[in-house]
């Protein structure tokens, strides 16, 4: 199993983001481990994508840090990077997987290509080599080989997510963003590619913040959850605590809103 | 002194020399030693209009009147011929807006406007050819936000130009780019050749002579100092390859040259002939003939004359 390191790979504290007057989220604090799932849940406009923008550093913080355990293993706070520092993080290190698989993918570049990308851009110049590493995560991720020339265009919904899953940890990155990964799926589908993320993210280790509203991907996928509303966390904790015994009301309405959570 | 007789009264009066005012000159000429202090990086600059349609070669001409002096000699080249349209307008044009000596042959012309070939003969010091560029951006039907293109140059993040390769080979078998082809300039800046073929690539690698790049829509100017490293990008496993040609040229036999096809009836007849009109003359004066040189019509063998 994969060895858990004392020091956090992500520490947040007091993040902070106004959009002029309007709160997007306030005073977010947490770590996250490697190999550990946590969920971020909330009704929409509660500030959970605005949170995952800010983790992931497309938006900017008005306050507060994100401070990030690097390869070489020295902890840095990410304001602090270059921009050339910042875009290979996002290419390497991390992983983004969108809810819409539009802007998560090349949708008039081959499947290959879609793999292929970040290799190319971190110097692989063996078209050999990329070809085979985009076959074998075409089979991780469960899609036909044969499937390497199509454009994600000829894909259904469920194949393009697995494509970006694929797209993202072929450079095997430590932390990976998810953000609704499984809205707009019918629900076998759902469950394939949930069962897809657990395998993998056992598998490599990492560490994943997914943000959904849907309180049954966070109970099987996700070891711990915060509860978002307002633009604040209202309550943390292990997910199944969570789940079963929420406390504040807020949570309560959500978990009893649900069918069967 | 002239090389060829001026149909023309002279010079037109009422105009700047070679049509620009000096300001604009001065302009131009800034972006382009900016240009050439960073070979491959693209310069913007405050395109002119030119009485010409863009897509004619407004940018090419804005630098051929930028550096044109009284003592130049003038070749225009289009599509690697002396006397096609594009070649003959611009050629008038400086005749008469700047009554230079112009020229067809690429040893005694000390400026060469070119759209879409390099000459065969390789050019010298002392030389300038200016290319005509209707899209300056590489990276632009890969990342169509201008925004986002610069920030991938000034990175050097080239990682797509790559994907663009891959596709190629994983659509054809093979790079199947055979025109605008991406080349690294001096190891940094990703640049587009223009439309040249393929083939033409190697003879940008260490030319002597300077090479000036003209995009007047997009108003960019580049450039590629004499003596700088051009490198076709390519795979490991699949490397850069130029076109090669089964047959010699029809009118003059030279091998290892860029060949047009050129219909010849309605019947599947076909000649391929050197693109460079220029080099193909200069060869058949020289005595050289090919296997269709005798029975080809006159307007391919250029004895008409260039007007």
């Amino acid at each position: 199993m994969h060895e858990i390191p004392d020091a956090p790979l992500l520490s947040v504290s007091g993040l902070t983001k106004y959009y002029g007057e309007r709160i997007g989220c306030t005073d977010v604090s947490f770590n996250l481990y490697e190999g550990e799932v946590l969920a971020v849940v909330g009704e929409s406009g509660s500030g959970k994508s605005t949170l995952l923008s800010l983790l992931s550093t497309e938006l900017e913080a008005s306050a507060g840090s994100i401070r990030y355990r690097m390869r070489d293993g020295i902890v840095r706070d990410l304001a602090s990077l270059s921009e050339a520092e910042r875009r290979l993080l996002l290419r390497t290190d991390w992983g983004f997987v969108r809810q819409d698989s539009t802007q998560g993918l090349r949708m008039s570049v081959s499947a290959g290509g879609n793999i292929g990308e970040r290799l190319m851009s971190v110097g692989a110049r063996h078209y050999g080599n990329i070809r085979d590493k985009a076959l074998d995560w075409l089979d991780r991720v469960e899609i036909d080989q044969s499937r390497i020339d199509d454009i994600p265009k000829a894909f259904s919904g469920g194949m393009r997510q697995r494509l970006q899953i694929a797209r993202n940890l072929v450079t095997h990155p430590r932390l990976v963003f998810m953000d609704e990964p499984t809205s707009g799926l019918d629900v076998s589908v759902q469950a394939r590619l949930l069962d897809l993320i657990r395998g993998l993210v056992s598998e490599f280790g990492l560490a994943v913040i997914i943000v959904t509203h849907d309180l049954a991907v966070a109970r099987l996928l996700s070891h711990r959850m915060m509860v978002m509303k307002g633009g604040r966390v209202i309550e943390a904790g292990l997910t199944d605590r969570v789940l079963d015994d929420p406390h504040q009301p807020y949570t309560q309405l959500l978990v009893s809103s649900v069918l069967a959570a | 002194m002239s090389t060829r007789v001026t149909i023309d009264p002279g010079p037109e009066t009422g105009y700047n020399f070679a049509y620009l005012d000096e300001q604009t000159k001065r302009m131009i000429r800034r972006a382009i030693l900016k240009g050439i202090a960073i070979p491959g990086y693209q310069v913007p600059f405050a395109s002119r209009e030119m009485p010409m349609p863009y897509g004619w070669g407004t940018g090419g001409v804005q630098l051929t009147a930028s550096i044109l002096g009284q003592d130049d000699v003038l070749k225009v080249i289009d599509q690697g011929s002396d006397d096609t349209t594009n070649a003959v307008s611009i050629r008038k044009f400086f005749e008469r807006t700047a009554g230079v000596r112009t020229t067809t042959h690429t040893r005694e012309s000390t400026i060469i406007q070119t759209r879409h070939r390099i000459p065969e003969e390789s050019l010298k010091e002392g030389q300038v050819i200016v290319y005509q560029v209707p899209i300056p951006e590489p990276l632009r039907f890969l990342e169509p936000r201008e925004t986002e293109t610069r920030k991938l140059h000034a990175l050097a993040e080239y990682g797509l130009m790559h994907v663009k390769l891959y596709e190629d080979i994983a659509r054809h078998g093979h790079i199947a780019t055979t025109y605008a082809y991406p080349v690294e300039v001096a190891g940094r800046y990703i640049m587009d050749p223009s439309p040249t073929p393929k083939f033409d690539n190697p003879k940008m690698h260490r030319m002597a002579a300077l090479q000036l790049f003209g995009a007047g829509r997009e108003k960019r100017i580049y450039a590629v100092p004499p003596y700088t490293d051009v490198k076709s990008l390519d795979f490991e496993d699949h490397p850069f390859r130029i076109q090669t040609f089964k047959e010699p040229c029809a009118l003059c036999g030279a091998t290892g040259v860029y060949l047009d096809e050129v219909i010849m009836d309605d019947r599947g007849g076909r000649m391929f002939v050197c693109s460079d009109s220029d080099f193909c003359e200069g060869r058949r004066a020289d005595g050289h003939h090919g296997a269709m040189l005798a029975d080809a019509p006159a307007a391919l063998t250029g004895d008409n004359d260039h007007a």
